[in-house]
């Protein structure tokens, strides 16, 4: 049938090399983790660990607090997450379902910073922030991207796609206008909040500028700020102590992706198609 | 807007309770709920985005520096001249001129890669397809840092993979981030491996509303599969492309990360980006000029956003 052609193996052998090529970094990095300085620069290089180590994760611990990045990192990610989940829903909801003063005026404003540059937002948020004294604190990390126009976008057309008898049907049977959507409309938006929440999470726990800049003191550092810092100073050519650390920063994204892999597929989809 | 959809009544029969008359309490009632379900999102919204972007407009025509951090209305201002600055400033105009480089050589890349993977995986293979899927899309959710701090490794002008990887063909591989002929060209490289996933799932997607009768059709007429892709496959695909298309470059043009963690723009400046250069020039306290810079970035990218709406239109 030509509806499902004859596999060919050509395109087999191109994708695996492919494959190949993306994934070759993410093992290396862990292999060579495990790996002692001098067999790391040794020419040629060694594929896997001639004697497995852990001294440089020993030695990364010994010397930086990586656990209280981790919580720091950890902190930061959900709270952020919960706060889109929250706002962008409610705001997405009253977008797509109700009639108020001002509707349209808050979608196109929202939408019309979709695009904005983040170093056009950098430098009042940065000023703004150190007059709050704010400066090197976790709200510092979390206030700025607790609501972003991308989630409203998302959820928006979510609810748009739930029909308005539902919302009919609660006023019948007395539901109040807010109730309506927090008893019937929230809790149908699960899927949503799946993809939401992951692009979030991972959004919130990769983020580098903002964090660099306003958390510099060793309290408020997360996990790739401490890794980018340890990276660019005296350590910047003790390759195993950056493999270990940046093993530990990528480890929890790569297993919240593989297990969740469906909803990103599907989030970064529907945003694309609409 | 579905809110205007008039209530369907059909099949409630036996409870005919008209709505008219309590419309206007409802519509109120309708009207409080949307402002209070608003309220969280648009005050965060207000002060954390829409009010910075009228100020860093306001900063940049004004000699704000870190020192008017706590004044920052305190300042004087200065018209254009924070622009004229930016654009007469050699380091910046070479920024400006990496960042179109790497937009012009790294999107048409990025988005083959993606287009190819997509289509390979959509109607070429069966099996292991979300294995495929799955390992292009890695890149895409890991941290910035931790990829650059790897392919530094990686990249090693001696005991490095890529180097050695070339050694076994015979090719003496030069170094790669320490030369300012190969440098931008080893960040572009990365980008494209790092991003490609992302248009990838998008196309994927897309790829699901290609007729394949017309497909079919085409074969029969004696069409081959390249003719059939560029005459089928592309046209239906168009949307999707389009996003690609202002996504990839809007967030080429906002390069940043890569250079910052893997060259500092070196060497010779032969890697620095303009948002890079913008950052440096906050660093350094100059908060008007910084402003200037970003608000030079925000109106390319409008500008680049509107003209591949407009080109992609017009050829409908």
């Amino acid at each position: 049938m030509f509806n499902a052609p004859r596999p060919r193996w050509w395109l087999y052998l191109l994708l695996t090399v492919l494959l190949l090529i993306v994934i070759t970094p993410f093992i290396w990095m862990v292999l060579g983790s495990f790996k002692s300085q001098t067999e790391l620069l040794r020419t040629p290089p060694t594929w896997l660990p001639e004697a497995w180590t852990l001294d440089n994760y020993q030695r990364l611990f010994d010397r930086l607090a990586f656990s209280r990045y981790f919580a720091n990192s950890t902190i930061v990610a959900v709270a952020v997450t919960l706060g889109n989940l929250l706002f962008s829903s409610m705001l997405g909801y009253a977008l797509a379902h109700l009639k108020y003063p001002g509707r349209n005026v808050i979608f196109g404003a929202v939408m019309g910073t979709l695009m904005v540059p983040g170093l056009v937002l950098f430098i009042p948020q940065f000023v703004l922030i150190v007059n709050i004294g704010l400066a090197n604190t976790l709200p510092a990390l979390v206030l700025p991207f607790l609501v972003q126009p991308f989630g409203v976008f998302l959820m928006r057309q979510f609810f748009l796609g739930l029909p308005a008898e539902l919302k009919e049907a609660g006023r019948i049977d007395g539901v109040g206008e807010v109730g309506i959507f927090f008893r019937i409309y929230l809790p149908l938006a699960i899927p949503a909040f799946a993809t939401l929440g992951i692009l979030t999470f991972l959004g919130s726990w990769n983020n580098f500028l903002w964090p660099l800049v306003v958390a510099t003191t060793e309290q408020s550092y997360t996990l790739p700020v401490a890794l980018a810092l340890v990276s660019t100073g005296q350590n910047q050519t003790d390759y195993g102590l950056l493999m270990a650390g940046a093993t530990i920063v990528v480890t929890p994204v790569l297993l919240v992706f593989l297990f969740f892999q469906r909803f990103f597929v599907e989030g970064v989809a529907t945003t694309g198609i609409k | 807007m579905s809110g205007a959809a008039p209530p369907a009544q059909a099949t409630a029969a036996t409870s005919p309770t008209s709505p008219t008359p309590r419309r206007p309490r409802r519509g109120a009632a309708e009207a409080r709920a949307g402002l209070l379900l608003s309220v969280p999102f648009v005050v965060f919204f207000s002060v954390f985005t829409a009010w910075p972007i009228i100020q860093s407009m306001f900063m940049s025509f004004t000699d704000t520096r870190s020192r008017d951090l706590r004044t920052p209305f305190a300042v004087n201002f200065i018209g254009l001249e924070n622009y004229a600055r930016a654009l007469s400033d050699p380091v910046y105009l070479k920024s400006a001129l990496n960042t179109g480089i790497f937009v012009v050589v790294g999107m048409p890349l990025t988005i083959a890669a993606a287009l190819a993977a997509a289509v390979a995986l959509d109607k070429g293979v069966t099996r292991l397809r979300s294995v495929y899927r799955v390992g292009f899309y890695t890149p895409v959710v890991t941290s910035i840092v931790a990829v650059a701090v790897v392919w530094r490794f990686l990249l090693q002008p001696d005991s490095g993979l890529v180097n050695t990887v070339l050694g076994w063909f015979g090719i003496d591989g030069p170094n790669w981030l320490g030369d300012p002929r190969t440098a931008l060209g080893s960040l572009i490289a990365m980008v494209v491996w790092r991003n490609f996933g992302t248009g990838m799932v998008i196309f994927l997607a897309g790829l699901q509303s290609v007729p394949w009768q017309l497909h079919e059709a085409a074969a029969l007429d004696g069409a081959n599969a390249w003719q059939r892709f560029w005459n089928v496959t592309i046209p239906t695909l168009r949307p999707t492309l389009l996003f690609v298309l202002v996504t990839t470059t809007i967030g080429y043009l906002q390069f940043f990360e890569e250079p910052f963690v893997m060259t500092r723009g070196g060497p010779l400046n032969s890697t620095i980006s303009a948002s890079m250069y913008t950052y440096q020039q906050f660093g350094f306290g100059n908060y008007g000029v910084a402003s200037a810079m970003a608000y030079l970035t925000f109106v390319v990218v409008a500008l680049v956003t509107l003209a591949q709406f407009r080109a992609t239109r017009e050829r409908d």
